[in-house]
């Protein structure tokens, strides 16, 4: 039996432009232990983690290992000390055309190569082979890792971790893209490793049934500050779900009421290709609000891109106004009344090097021309205009261009090219992501005026506060499909965050 | 004190680099109108200015095809291969068919529009990377028109390769196509449309967009592939339209008689992106891109440069244009 370790984090500090993530953080973690690191959205635990694996060198604070005073600031003294932590995406870590041999032996072909430069095939083959027999793992070590699901390749991951005498091995959300049996893996190789191989393992998850099911220790995390540390025995899942939302200081948004009418929008049991969605049915009423909340990952967004046609629909049904919905691509979602105001503001949703008027016309192009195809740009600029005027867009002219507006004036003109389209259903996924205070109210009237007008409006957001204050009905999501609907004046935090971390 | 005196200083650095990037290809063209002009008395002549916009009407024509592709970020390389099948094509039909001018003109663009079929199935429907797309089907229809006149040219009057005798024309009125002013005015009508087409309808407008940020288009509604496929059409028919003018200019079909002419509509269209500080693939800039080149060459050749080692100049131009495009896309 080898002996114990015992690392310690004390006081750790870290700043980013404008934002404390993490203040006076103690963080303890032995071998043999399977730790619980949990917290809402930008708690801090990525954060944490990434010190650990040596990823920023300007906190504060110091690293013990063993009583000894340790210097972490660089990735390869996290991995001299035998720490190595497997990030969420995992793909930006393997190298997709190299043989599963070569994934995890990388790190050794990096690092204890030096001086030789001749690579003995047969070595690697056999070392690899070896590491994963240790922990039982069963993959060709010949295969190519693009050729390998995703829950392969995160045990490739951790075959590199082990290959290089490991630790501490930190698993960020491993769980989130598993499908129950590949999960249950997982949890094998960790007690395994654990138990039989000595080493501390920091698990990070949403799924309150899973920290349960596999950790004995357990710290939370709220606001980048430490609020529970011990057994994971002195809680229950609902003592779990208070500590990690505390009490909340959010500021409210007084919802406008509007009468409701006829259901005009239908989702009947829709899944998508490649199962990112899976039989998802829902309705929308003319004038309502409907929240779509889930944890991260818990497929809202591939939910929105599905019904905005920007994903393959594999089987079910899409109504409006009754009648059933051809949609095959984003053009023909926008053609049949649908619009989209996606997450990815500066990827997806705005031309950053285009002028304001330009962003605002893009998908209603049809209605300022003449002739022949000719753009009237007079007539453009001054709808542009107005729509400045109505959403209070800051910018000195229509013609500035949309980089040089500030996050929240950005969303305002993602959302304000739709207002010209004139849909008749609306999505919005995270509107308020990176946007402030003001701009999210502005953004809130907005979404309002819509239902007031008899639209029907889809909003998904993981921030369930915001979720409560807007929405009349909210359906929550788990694992790519919607596991409970509320009436929101039935809802409170607590429960929708019970559905969203798997429980039933 | 220092401080701000240095600030302004890279201020004023970054404003002059700003300034030459806008207007220095037309300074460039001035500078060196000038200098051809004060050292050889024979470069000033009018005529010696219409044999300079003869002889850049073809890599005009053919640069417009590569600019309209660079608008969806797109490159067709596959544009001087095109222009030689074109010319294959357009003679063989004066000359093997004995067709009359019109029929045989507009019959030859549409074959050439095979071409574009493949190049928007490889890019498009394959998702091959354009340049590498576009490198395959330069060798393929490279390789189809030498097959098709049978790995030798085509004039009046030459028996075709089996032996079998020839007996069409080529009509005086396709000559004129190719006779100036013809062949020049052409040309600006060309670089006109093409101008208008991208700056002023709502299609210019989407193959932007397309270019600028292909995943935002998608998810406004614009039919992305649509607009790439578009641009590869049109980027075949101009470089066919070249090949038409070049067919009308030489007479006769030579053996990859459009492939000089991709390197210099690369480098003008290249040069063309900065003109007057557009910053985009444009046809305005392409035509100040090609006078530059042509001017270039004209001027050496006259200067008794040897051709042969005209080619590091021209390929020196196409480094700094390239240049001028990508440094100032960095910040």
């Amino acid at each position: 039996m080898e002996p114990k370790h015992k690392l310690e984090m004390k006081g750790i500090s870290i700043e980013f432009p404008g934002v404390k993530a993490l203040s006076q953080v103690d963080f303890t973690v032995q071998s043999g232990e399977i730790h619980a690191l949990v917290g809402a959205n930008g708690a801090g635990k990525s954060t944490l983690m990434k010190i650990l694996g040596g990823a920023y060198d300007h906190y504060e604070g110091e690293i013990y290992f063993d009583g000894e005073k340790v210097n972490i600031r660089h990735p390869y003294e996290a991995k001299e000390l035998g720490i190595d932590v497997v990030f969420q995406e995992v793909d930006t870590a393997l190298i997709p055309y190299l043989t599963v041999a070569e994934n995890i032996m990388l790190d050794k072909m990096a690092t204890k190569m030096k001086g030789k430069h001749l690579i003995r095939w047969g070595n690697i083959h056999r070392t690899a082979r070896e590491v994963m027999k240790q922990v039982g793992i069963q993959l060709d070590t010949h295969m190519l890792v693009q050729d390998l699901s995703l829950a392969e390749k995160q045990m490739v991951l951790i075959a590199r971790a082990l290959a290089t005498n490991t630790n501490f091995l930190v698993l960020d959300e491993p769980t989130a893209p598993l499908s129950q049996t590949e999960t249950e893996e997982l949890f094998r190789l960790m007690r395994d490793l654990a138990k039989n191989q000595n080493v501390g393992v920091v698990f990070i998850s949403h799924r309150l049934p899973e920290i349960f099911e596999i950790c004995e220790t357990i710290t939370i995390l709220r606001d980048g500050r430490v609020v529970f540390d011990g057994v994971i025995e002195q809680l229950t899942q609902q003592k779990l779900v208070e500590l990690m939302l505390g009490r909340r200081f959010e500021e409210t948004y007084p919802k406008a009421h509007v009468p409701i009418g006829d259901v005009i929008y239908q989702v009947k049991n829709l899944s998508e290709e490649y199962d990112r969605v899976r039989n998802v049915s829902f309705r929308v009423r003319a004038g309502e609000i409907v929240g779509i909340t889930g944890l991260v990952g818990a497929g809202k967004t591939e939910l929105c891109k599905t019904l905005f046609g920007a994903y393959p629909i594999k089987s079910g049904e899409v109504l409006l106004h009754g009648k059933p919905l051809k949609i095959s691509s984003p053009h023909g979602a926008v053609k049949q009344g649908v619009a989209l105001v996606p997450e990815e503001r500066r990827k997806e949703g705005i031309l950053v090097d285009e002028p304001v008027f330009v962003n605002l016309t893009l998908p209603s192009l049809d209605k300022f021309t003449k002739g022949p195809d000719f753009v009237n740009t007079k007539a453009e600029r001054e709808v542009a205009r107005k729509v400045i005027n109505e959403l209070g867009i800051v910018t000195p002219s229509e013609n500035q261009k949309v980089a040089y507006l500030s996050g929240g004036n950005q969303q305002k003109v993602a959302v304000g090219k739709w207002l010209i389209a004139d849909a008749e259903v609306y999505i919005f996924d995270e509107p308020t992501k990176g946007v402030d205070v003001g701009a999210k109210r502005d953004i809130f009237e907005l979404i309002g005026e819509l239902a007031r007008r008899g639209k029907g409006v889809i909003y998904a957001s993981s921030e369930i506060p915001e979720i409560l204050d807007i929405s009349d009905r909210i359906y929550v999501m788990y694992d790519y499909t919607i596991v409970k609907e509320f009436e929101t004046s039935e809802a409170t935090e607590e429960k929708i965050l019970f559905y969203s971390a798997g429980g039933q | 004190m220092t401080v701000t005196s240095e600030t302004t200083k890279k201020k004023q650095l970054s404003g002059i680099v700003d300034f030459l990037s806008k207007w220095g290809t037309i300074i460039t063209i001035f500078v060196l109108l000038a200098f051809f002009a004060i050292t050889m008395p024979s470069f000033r002549t009018a005529s010696n200015m219409v044999t300079i916009m003869r002889s850049i009407s073809i890599v005009t024509v053919i640069a417009t095809g590569i600019t309209v592709s660079l608008t969806v970020d797109g490159f067709d390389l596959s544009v001087g291969s095109v222009a030689t099948f074109t010319v294959a094509l357009v003679m063989s039909f004066f000359v093997w068919y004995g067709w009359g001018t019109i029929p045989a003109i507009i019959v030859a663009l549409l074959i050439s529009l095979i071409v574009a079929v493949v190049n928007a199935f490889l890019i498009v429907k394959l998702h091959i990377f354009d340049l590498l797309a576009t490198l395959a089907t330069m060798f393929i229809f490279e390789g189809v028109a030498m097959t098709y006149t049978g790995g030798g040219s085509i004039s009046q009057g030459m028996p075709r390769l089996d032996g079998t005798p020839t007996t069409g024309t080529i009509p005086p009125e396709f000559r004129l196509i190719g006779q100036s002013p013809y062949i020049i005015l052409i040309m600006l009508v060309i670089v006109m449309l093409v101008h208008v087409f991208l700056t002023y309808t709502k299609h210019g407008r989407y193959l932007y967009i397309v270019g600028g940020n292909r995943e935002a288009a998608r998810l406004s509604g614009i039919p992305v592939n649509r607009y790439r496929t578009l641009a590869y059409f049109l980027s075949t028919l101009l470089a066919g339209m070249g090949g038409i003018m070049l067919a009308a200019r030489i007479g006769s079909s030579q053996i990859n008689s459009g492939a000089g002419y991709l390197m210099p509509a690369v480098a003008a269209a290249f040069i063309g992106f900065s003109v007057a500080g557009v910053k985009k693939p444009n046809a305005i800039g392409t035509l100040v891109g090609a006078i530059l080149v042509g001017l270039l060459e004209n001027g050496l050749i006259m200067m008794s440069v040897p051709y042969y080692s005209l080619n590091i100049i021209k390929g020196l131009v196409l480094a700094i244009a390239l240049a001028i495009t990508y440094y100032k896309k960095h910040d």
